[in-house]
């Protein structure tokens, strides 16, 4: 990679150990890619939790904050495994709990704000049009790429973190333009009506395309416009699945996203290796792929990503004087935020009183001993309107249940899945 | 004992980072996520269906068409290292950052991409040598005949 005099000044240790570290870290990830360069970012989000990270990654961040490690630009934590007002409700193990305060201590003392949210680009920072951004987790990535035309290539802990302490990232994939062309076409034949719908499109279009490189260009039928505008809502929860069925870190939609005037100027000269079109029979087909077992489900849940303003309003209408099925759970998780503005307004206390469990700064799949959690509590089946929650949660081990929100709220009332 | 003997087969790769390694094959007809695929406590594919249920990855060099997900590779294979049930490579047809800064974050031999395509030489089971630095995977023995 070429290097400038500060990139040079860094890597012969001028600027301390830890800078040395961290843009050896970044140079070495980025001659593997053929990057020729760095960029300089201007914010970064990082993932850092004990669920995660484990005993060896918390000893390698106490080095690191022992000795004077400093980020040099904005940035924020992703949702975490703890939401330590539910520790022992959960019986979570005290052992982890400590060692997550401690990462929680360690990544201030860096400069870090433990912000511990996966909607970032909802609540705390929009990056505009070509700004060059250190993201993770995925469904940042994707909504910053696709929706603000900002650019990042996915980027775990470890090197959102060295991004933040250098101040620059390598230059391969989502910040070079060619990687940003759309290679497919998907037309929507369909005008998708519940947030799982547009998951199950992501999931409908990343599943047979799996690749990081895989930018599908959506439109309506013919190229036109969809015939609705989504919510930033919607658009989340496409992309959160398209990250995580198809590993994609961008699309492109006609008329929505900054990159797609039309099909042709989001593919960019490329010829689609693909044209897929997708009916509301398609979407249905995929809710009735789903094994319901016995027809009975203890487990519902609202995550991933974590709840919107919007969406907690939503829940708490559908919920409101009603009750969740006895022996039945309901979860909801949100960011700190979003929790205590939702609490002013009344939308948490309306959830609560039906019976639901509001977590606060923690996503469900990543929550710390959730497996055996899952045998103490007798889950079996889990039934969700997210797409993502569908496919990252399985190496625990659940059944796995996509619906649309209002019939994942009748299973949490009845206990019965259909 | 194999390593002055010459590769019985050789197959090229696009890009590599990581040490020289040698090690059983686990050959994946389908991808891999450390979040969703892999039980991070025990080292075994835990995701149900999964085409390695079942199976443990702690030494082995793995081969997998894709990557899946996910930001969780960045810390999660430093964690496996940490715990004794790492791989000693991953292998990727195609693979995504997190895969890559994670490997070389946690020291474990990666490459991406690959010419011929191992499903077509190789099967789980064979002994081979990943060599990052030039860019090759050597196949070194024969899995047993079973």
């Amino acid at each position: 990679m070429q290097l400038n005099d500060e990139e040079r000044a860094m890597q012969r240790g001028d600027r301390g150990a830890a800078v040395k570290e961290a843009i050896d870290f970044q140079i070495a990830v980025g001659s593997f890619f053929g990057a020729r360069r760095f960029v300089p970012i201007s914010n970064a989000h990082m993932m850092g939790d004990i669920e995660v990270m484990g005993d060896a990654g918390l000893s390698r961040l106490k080095q690191m904050a022992d000795a004077g490690t400093h980020c040099a630009v904005g940035i924020t934590t992703n949702a975490r495994c703890i939401d330590f007002a539910w520790v022992k409700r959960l019986e979570q193990v005290e052992d982890e709990v400590e060692k997550e305060r401690q990462i929680i201590a360690h990544l201030r003392q860096m400069n870090v704000i433990t912000a511990d949210t996966c909607i970032n680009y909802q609540t705390l920072y929009q990056p505009h049009l070509g700004e060059h951004v250190a993201w993770g987790d995925t469904g940042t990535v994707i909504y910053a790429n696709s929706v603000f035309g900002a650019r990042t290539n996915f980027e775990g802990g470890p090197s959102a973190l060295a991004s933040a302490i250098t101040g620059r990232t390598p230059e391969y994939g989502f910040h070079l333009d060619a990687v940003r062309r759309g290679n497919f076409t998907v037309e929507l034949d369909v005008d998708p009506t519940d947030l799982a719908d547009w998951g199950a499109i992501g999931r409908l279009v990343g599943e047979p395309h799996q690749s990081y490189y895989a930018v599908p260009v959506f439109s309506g039928p013919g190229g036109t416009p969809l015939q609705r505008s989504p919510t930033s809502d919607e658009l989340k929860h496409l992309g959160a699945s398209l990250a995580s069925y198809g590993s994609h870190a961008m699309f492109h939609m006609v008329g929505v996203t900054p990159e797609a005037l039309s099909v042709e100027a989001a593919l960019g000269g490329n010829t689609p290796t693909d044209r897929m079109r997708i009916t509301r029979a398609d979407i249905d087909r995929m809710y009735a792929s789903y094994d319901v077992k016995d027809g009975r489900c203890n487990l519902v849940v609202f995550s991933a990503p974590q709840l919107s303003l919007f969406e907690l309003k939503r829940i708490s209408e559908l919920l409101d004087g009603r009750k969740v099925a006895t022996g039945s759970k309901l979860f909801v998780t949100t960011s700190n935020a979003m929790k205590r503005s939702a609490t002013e307004l009344g939308y948490i206390g309306r959830i609560e009183a039906a019976g639901g469990i509001v977590l606060e700064g923690v996503c469900f799949y990543i929550l710390q001993d959730l497996t055996p959690m899952k045998q103490r509590m007798g889950w079996t089946s889990l039934v969700t309107n997210s797409a993502k929650l569908v496919n990252t949660i399985t190496a625990h081990r659940f059944n796995t249940i996509l619906r649309r929100t209002e019939d994942c709220i009748e299973t949490a009332l009845t206990g019965d899945v259909k | 004992m194999t390593g002055t003997h010459a590769p019985l087969l050789t197959i090229a790769v696009y890009r590599a980072a990581g040490p020289v390694v040698e090690g059983e094959a686990v050959m994946s007809t389908e991808g891999f996520s450390p979040r969703y695929d892999l039980d991070r406590w025990t080292g075994v594919i835990s995701k149900p269906g999964h085409r390695l249920e079942g199976i443990s990855i702690r030494d082995k060099i793995l081969f997998f068409p894709t990557a899946k997900g996910g930001i969780a590779a960045g810390w999660a294979f430093h964690d496996i290292k940490g715990k004794g049930i790492a791989p000693k490579a991953f292998v990727f047809g195609v693979t995504n950052p997190v895969m890559v800064q994670g490997a070389i974050f946690a020291d474990i031999a990666i490459t991406e991409g690959w010419s011929p395509d191992p499903l077509s030489v190789l099967q789980s089971g064979d002994w081979v040598r990943v060599d990052p630095p030039r860019r090759v995977i050597e196949l070194l023995r024969r899995a047993p005949a079973r």
